[in-house]
């Protein structure tokens, strides 16, 4: 600031050229301040922690070799975690297609549809999967009056309960991110590709989904590392019997106050999340992926 | 013969969508009769409708203080979220550099980052400044992982707003403080209206930072019906279902109000 003050005639208005950035800056300076203080900074804590209690080295890190329980949860949120993604992504994909290939009209209250859940409570969602699908829930009372079944079935509490939740939640998601390369796909390929002979499948298969793969693959990372560390539907449709790696993270603090071990998973779910982003930085646009493209 | 197979075909496709949007919205609507219900455990109604949930709901001490435990707290982090993140996007715009592109990416880690995760480093630091269990410090942690969403929101906005005309309003001698506050602001308040209401909702639905950094004081809504779900499942849930329910769709018409407005 000095220098530019002195470069003589000018100075006048080159100092109001760097004023007027340090305004701008300023005008940065709240927000940057906050998220540096109050979020990245205990974010950083966790993983300090983690090589550091109870005491400094990484032998919480070697229990993800030798705990039994760990592996357990490990395997099973990948599992569902998998089964969540394919599933969501299928039924996204189909959404999508229809999505774009409607009518302004229907275009609207398809968008409505997708929309609506996306602002709705998650724990309002949770709840009313766990009004349909209990024991006493809606589904088992109603098949049961109607002679179907004797004994309620177990929809809940268990892995089918979770992976319902999870793709009644991840649908939207997928959804966005597959319209959005969809409807970048030229259709006059697509009429080409009929004009010249090609079947309505084959069509849709060797020129309509190799232009969409961008965003199958951009919602499949986004759906997936959404899934890896969600908490409230898991926890709440596992009904404790199933853990995932969120629950099981949580009750080893709020329960067990096992802070190393606690962390060392926590560090290990962020690690492993932005080892997968950065191996799919050069596929996706990440940054127009979570919305501030 | 290969028509009808073909229209057939596109059919059952578009069917199938609609199904999928319809297992989307149907069973989140499933707790209206529920809240309705005459029984006294969840079901559909039976013999006629009730309203006595709902009078459940207004009586109870417990529900009503929850509600305006969490309305003082989104309210208090809406603010800091959307002052600190407006002015953030509007600084990363006009400076446009690599940092505030870095800026920009850094905001981009709460929402990619698991809430789990965070919670744990929160609850940390929240013990050593001694905000556990206090109004101000769920307000802060709600009203910090708010401004990315705001950010987010407002720089699409900024992205549609013509800089020339900031441009014009300098070179006619306009401060910034001044530019920003009759010529940036004006034009992109819907956006700021839009980044309100989802730092608004974001607090209002926040539950995993409350489980860790709340214990007996701080009884947010959306603990109150974790704590209903793991304890004690009965139709007044239901019926603050619904009224959530309700209150969401009154939030998104206004936010559509406010688009339209933008795009006429």
């Amino acid at each position: 600031m000095t220098a530019v003050a002195a470069t003589g005639a000018h100075s006048g208005r080159r100092f109001f050229f760097a004023n007027e950035r340090t305004a701008y800056w300023l005008m940065v300076a709240p927000a940057a301040v906050l998220m540096a203080a109050f979020y990245f900074y205990p974010l950083v804590e966790v993983l300090w922690i983690s090589v550091t209690e109870p005491k400094p080295g990484l032998d919480n890190y070697a229990l993800l070799f030798t705990s039994a329980s760990i592996r357990r949860t490990i395997v099973t949120t990948l599992r569902i975690c998998t089964i969540t993604t394919a599933v969501t992504i299928v039924l996204g994909y189909v959404v999508a297609y229809v999505l774009v290939h409607a009518s302004p009209r229907a275009q609207r209250w398809l968008f409505l549809g997708v929309l609506v859940p996306l602002w709705i409570s998650v724990l309002v969602r949770a709840f009313a999967w766990v009004t349909l699908l209990a024991r006493e829930g809606l589904i088992n009372t109603t098949l049961r009056d109607a002679g179907i079944i004797e004994q309620p079935l177990a929809l809940i509490w268990n892995e089918f309960g979770i992976v319902i939740g999870m793709v009644h939640y991840m649908i939207p998601y997928a959804v966005l991110p597959l319209y959005a390369s969809m409807r970048d796909i030229d259709a006059r390929t697509v009429s080409a590709a009929r004009g010249l002979g090609g079947s309505r499948f084959y069509t849709f298969r060797r020129v309509f989904l190799p232009q969409s793969l961008p965003g199958i693959i951009g919602a499949t990372v986004l759906v997936f590392i959404f899934s890896l560390g969600f908490f409230v539907t898991p926890a709440i449709l596992g009904g404790g019997k199933t853990l995932m790696i969120a629950e099981y993270i949580s009750l080893q603090i709020l329960d067990l106050l096992r802070w190393g071990l606690g962390t060392m998973l926590a560090s290990t779910l962020v690690i492993f999340i932005f080892v997968l982003l950065a191996a799919l930085a050069k596929v996706v646009d990440l940054k127009r992926l979570f919305g501030a493209g | 013969m290969a028509d009808e197979s073909r229209i057939a075909a596109a059919r059952s496709t578009r069917s199938l969508g609609w199904a999928i949007v319809l297992f989307l919205v149907l069973p989140i609507t499933i707790v209206v009769p529920v809240s309705l219900t005459d029984q006294r455990f969840l079901s559909l109604p039976q013999d006629g409708l009730s309203l006595r949930h709902y009078v459940n709901l207004v009586q109870s001490a417990a529900w009503l203080s929850s509600v305006g435990q969490s309305f003082v707290i989104a309210s208090g982090a809406t603010v800091i979220s959307v002052l600190s993140g407006t002015l953030c996007a509007v600084g990363c715009w006009r400076l446009g550099s690599r940092w505030s592109e870095l800026v920009r990416v850094l905001m981009l880690v709460p929402i990619i980052v698991p809430t789990i995760v965070y919670a744990l480093g929160l609850y940390r630091l929240w013990v050593q400044l001694g905000l556990l269990d206090t109004y101000f410090g769920v307000m802060l942690a709600h009203g910090v992982t708010g401004i990315p969403y705001v950010v987010i929101i407002v720089s699409t906005s900024l992205a549609n707003f013509d800089p020339r005309l900031e441009q014009a309003a300098r070179n006619l001698g306009a401060s910034v403080p001044y530019t920003l506050r009759r010529v940036i602001l004006p034009s992109i308040l819907p956006g700021v209206v839009s980044g309100s209401i989802f730092a608004f909702i974001h607090s209002w639905d926040e539950l995993v930072l409350v489980l860790f950094i709340a214990s007996r004081a701080i009884f947010t809504l959306p603990r109150r019906i974790w704590d209903g779900i793991n304890e004690h499942l009965d139709p007044t849930m239901a019926a603050v279902a619904t009224a959530l329910v309700a209150v969401t769709a009154i939030l998104l018409v206004l936010d559509m109000r406010t688009r339209r407005q933008r795009s006429e």
